[in-house]
């Protein structure tokens, strides 16, 4: 109800906003307001802290080497919790070396033992990873903002990869132009799949998240059909797994051949550019906009609703098919039917993360990345399973989509209106 | 029971929303609270019924002075609200959604919907709260939906009822029974706190009035105040009532609408051979009770809905079957019935929804890419020239108050080249001083040659500003009439005599007719969902 209050007191000609805060300075009062206005990215950070928090008490739980000291807890609690402790700080350091950088490989490089890009070598994995998540959640971003819920990332990184994979196999081109031709092709291949389920919703109404979950089925299928054909299947071999792409078509390595990464992520951030000027400056940007949030005003307006979604979903498709084929150009070379893996769903996850921003959302990617990146050498040098790191993944987006709940923990004062929440939940409707 | 305010102080941040309010409520009285939107009329309220927690200040219930915590406490001490949005769930039969919260069982934790049935029908035969209580809610109209949240408030044993806004939503019609309604209440002794903007309304229903402005009384009187006392005390300024406006010099035909026939969702014909014209520099209002086809109307002209027969011309190109953005740049102007809904993006800045049907022109646009600048640059020039009162052109325009909303719609429809302006109730939910406005540059686009299309259900408004009326009545235009025309005339035209097209009432009938026709729940036609 403080909403109705805040309407009407808004709405009067008395002086609303600003002038009812105590003034502290500038950056003081704005620090203030973030924090006590659930800012979103005071919620975001203190999500992840949170989740950290969980992620150390599983780890102090059901670490092996802790476990008996448990049993002696009210004998020894010190014990115990110094173990717990132990472990908790030694899991979440191998995750640190594994997406940012391990000391030890510093100093065996002074010492001259290690060559020199081992040092970066977990930074290059964290971005080799966030390439075709940023990709993907760009195109979850892209379609929530106009209200459409493209639940179907994953069907089109598939659609996209294979048509993008066999350009890369299938034709002869010079380097240079290959690249372009098989990402402009993925692009293609995605925007094919989007424009299905743009267009059944245009001419039929069909709620695009039936028809993307479908289409997912579908890709699936068709991939692993196709891995099995002629087409696509590598010459000679009875796996369902293709032909590697032409070395023209890889994207080349950035800094050797010893780290992973490569052109792939300026593709990405190209793309991020590209998305933030369509969502902030251009006209169908603002078409998309205004379509998501009320579509009947933007028909009124003069819109076409039916336009926008398809085309949304072309754009949206699109740029999941080039998430899937900057994978195959960039780390995978072949394709196989893990090929979307999870990706498209994690998408969704990010995206959301990033609260439907294109920054929050490329920030969030490389975070995502970073803890795919670091549970691998944590699980590997700790023993402390990976999936820890799903578990810390799940648990910060929960508290980004509860806001509240991160807000009681904190005592944050409530922001003003529902949010994007609000915003997700009116969307279902239609 | 007596209820009394003392010294209620409620501050929002240094904002003061409530300022020391003291105010009685006799039993037995329709108290009317008078102010403009955001005057703390609402605010007041809430904290009566314990939704807000007063800064300073008590309640006191019969000398006993209480504290209300909750909706809970105050419902246990006797206190009722209505609010402006209901509270009822659309699936459930009346009597569900009465009993919802209070049920009832039988043995063996059965619901005893008979009883609530039989409660229900009780209630509404002692003050003439016509419902059934086996209709399904979201069949009903808006003004019987009230009616069950009266009778809601009255099973929990309301003394004092508050109404927020009761007629904001509501017909002629369904107001006239509405002031019914609180009248028998009152008789039998209960008190109405009625929350209001309008005048004509507080003077027709109220025993007593009470004005609020910026968070304060300024006053307790009597209906026996003219309305342009009132309005002055809302406002703090003498108020401009009437509109003023010279005569009419009409010019060529801008919009020309013949044979036109459309068909609502349901596939039934709510527009039937409509014929009329516009003229350059002239205002032809369409009047007539809601849900009678003039919503269909003004969207089929838009190209919004499609149309089944006749045509459409404006300025002689006709218009049947092209998009709502070619009828736009055909140069009409169009403020939508629903402003909230249709008018604006909400969540949109200001500055965006001033652009909302311009943004892909020069100068909004070069190429693909928006000009922020001369967006923010424009929205600021507009809302200066329409004085859209607002903190920055970046706040969403759900900051706005209803008033506010409304001239930024106007704002956008009346700053590109219109040759026919068209719109719809475009004074709805708005304040005194804000109507003034709206309606001083709805007449300055006559006068500079636009050709004006105005829908409105509020006989005052269509009297005040056209120049032709035209009365509707089950999608047929009934007379065109002059606006000297006496109301009654008027009155029973829109009640559907005289269906001839040729305004002339047929003799025999009485002005009774026209409150009395429309039949509880039947022939009431329901207003489009949402």
């Amino acid at each position: 109800m403080t909403s109705t209050v805040a309407t009407e007191e808004r709405g009067g000609q008395l002086p609303p906003q600003g002038a009812r805060r105590p003034s502290f300075g500038r950056w003081g009062r704005a620090f203030l307001d973030a924090a006590r206005e659930g800012n979103a990215v005071v919620v975001t950070i203190l999500a992840i802290v949170v989740a950290l928090f969980i992620g150390a008490l599983l780890i102090a739980f059901s670490t092996p080497s802790v476990d008996p000291k448990w049993a002696h807890f009210f004998s020894d609690p010190g014990g115990a919790i110094v173990a717990a402790a132990k472990a908790v700080g030694n899991s979440y350091y191998a995750l640190f070396q594994g997406c940012i950088v391990s000391p030890a490989t510093i100093s065996a490089y002074l010492a001259g033992k290690q060559p020199l890009y081992q040092i970066f070598y977990p930074l290059s994995e964290t971005v080799v990873g966030a390439t075709p998540l940023i990709l993907a959640s760009l195109a979850v971003t892209v379609s929530f903002r106009a209200g459409l819920f493209n639940i179907g990332a994953q069907g089109q990184i598939i659609t996209g990869g294979l048509l993008g994979a066999w350009i890369g196999f299938g034709l002869n081109l010079p380097p240079g132009i290959h690249q372009i031709v098989c990402l402009v092709g993925g692009f293609v291949g995605g925007a094919i799949w989007g424009w299905l389920a743009g267009w059944l919703k245009a001419r039929t109404g069909a709620h695009e998240v039936i028809t993307t979950i479908m289409l997912n089925y579908i890709a699936i299928n068709l991939l692993t059909y196709l891995l099995n054909t002629p087409w696509f299947q590598a010459p000679g071999s009875t796996y369902s797994i293709s032909a590697n792409v032409d070395q023209s078509a890889v994207l080349p390595h950035l800094f050797g051949p010893n780290l992973r990464l490569n052109a792939g992520i300026f593709v990405a951030l190209l793309c991020a550019l590209g998305c933030a000027w369509l969502l902030n400056r251009s006209t169908i940007g603002f078409e998309f906009k205004a379509v998501g949030l009320n579509p009947d005003a933007a028909r009124t307006a003069g819109m076409s609703v039916a336009k926008v979604a398809i085309l949304v979903m072309i754009i949206s498709g699109g740029l999941a098919g080039l998430a899937g084929t900057a994978q195959i150009l960039g780390t995978d070379f072949n394709v196989t039917p893990g090929l979307a893996s999870e990706l498209g769903f994690t998408a969704i996850t990010v995206s959301l993360l990033g609260r439907l921003g294109v920054g929050g959302t490329v920030m969030a990617a490389f975070l995502f990345g970073a803890l795919n990146a670091g549970g691998t050498l944590m699980q590997a040098s700790t023993g402390t399973p990976v999936d820890v790191v799903t578990v810390i993944q799940a648990i910060i987006v929960m508290f980004i989509a509860a806001p509240p709940l991160v807000r009681t923990i904190f005592r944050l004062r409530g922001s003003r209106e529902g949010g994007e929440g609000q915003m997700l939940s009116a969307g279902w409707g239609g | 029971m007596r209820l009394e305010l003392r010294g209620i102080t409620k501050r929002f941040g240094s904002l003061v929303a409530n300022d020391h309010i003291d105010l009685t409520i006799e039993p037995g009285e329709i108290h009317a609270l008078l102010g403009e939107n955001g005057a703390g009329k609402t605010t007041l309220m809430n904290v009566l019924y314990g939704l807000t927690q007063p800064d300073e200040g008590q309640i006191v219930v019969d000398g006993e002075p209480v504290r209300f915590r909750t909706p809970g406490h105050a419902i246990r001490a006797g206190i009722g609200m209505v609010h402006q949005h209901f509270m009822l769930i659309p699936v459930f039969t009346v009597a569900e959604n009465v009993m919802l919260g209070v049920e009832r069982t039988k043995r063996l934790g059965f619901l005893d919907r008979r009883r609530a049935r039989r409660d229900v029908q009780e209630l509404s035969k002692r003050y003439g709260l016509a419902v059934d209580p086996d209709a399904v809610v979201e069949d009903l109209p808006v003004g019987v939906q009230q009616r069950v949240e009266i009778i809601k408030a009255l099973l929990r044993q309301a003394n004092v009822l508050i109404l927020d806004e009761p007629t904001a939503v509501l017909t002629p019609q369904e107001i006239e029974d509405l002031f019914g309604v609180m009248r028998s209440l009152r008789d039998s002794g209960r008190s109405i706190v009625f929350i209001t903007h309008k005048l004509k309304e507080v003077k027709a229903v109220a025993d007593r009035i009470t004005v609020i402005r910026r968070g304060r009384v300024v006053t307790t009187t009597t209906p026996a105040a003219t309305e342009a006392e009132l309005a002055s005390l809302m406002v703090g300024r003498p108020v401009m009532l009437r509109v003023d406006k010279g005569p009419s010099r009409p010019g060529a035909p801008v919009l020309e609408v013949r044979d036109l026939r459309v068909l609502d969702d349901r596939g039934q014909t709510v527009v039937d051979g409509v014929t009329f014209g516009v003229r350059a520099g002239e205002i032809v209002a369409v009047a007539g009770v809601q849900g009678n086809g003039q919503t269909e109307l003004t969207e089929a002209i838009m190209g919004l809905r499609p149309v089944a027969g006749g045509s459409i011309r404006v300025n002689g190109r006709e218009m049947v079957g092209r998009s709502p953005r070619e009828v736009l740049m055909a140069g009409v102007g169009y403020v939508p019935e629903d402003r909230q809904h249709d008018g604006l993006i909400v969540d949109f800045s200001v500055a965006d929804n001033l652009i909302l049907d311009m943004y892909h022109r020069p100068p909004f646009a070069s190429g693909p890419s928006l000009r922020p600048r001369v967006v923010q640059e424009s929205a600021r020039q507009r809302s200066e020239e329409f004085d859209v009162r607002l903190t920055s052109i970046d706040d969403p325009a759900s900051a706005l108050s209803g008033g506010n909303q409304q001239k930024l719609v106007l704002a956008r429809e009346l700053s590109r080249p219109i040759q026919l302006f068209v719109a719809a109730q475009p004074t709805r939910g708005v304040d005194v001083g804000s109507t003034e406005f709206l309606h001083r540059r709805i007449v300055q686009q006559r006068d500079s040659g636009v050709a004006v299309l105005i829908v409105s259900s509020e006989l005052d408004e269509v009297i005040s500003l056209a120049d032709r009326i035209a009365v509707m009545y089950r999608g047929r235009i009934t007379g065109i009439v002059p606006p000297d025309t006496p109301r009654e005339q008027i009155g029973l035209l829109m009640a559907g005599a005289g269906a001839t097209g040729d305004g002339a009432v047929p003799p025999g009938r009485r002005p009774a007719a026209s409150e009395g026709s429309v039949a509880v729940g039947e022939a009431e036609p329901t207003r489009r969902p949402r």
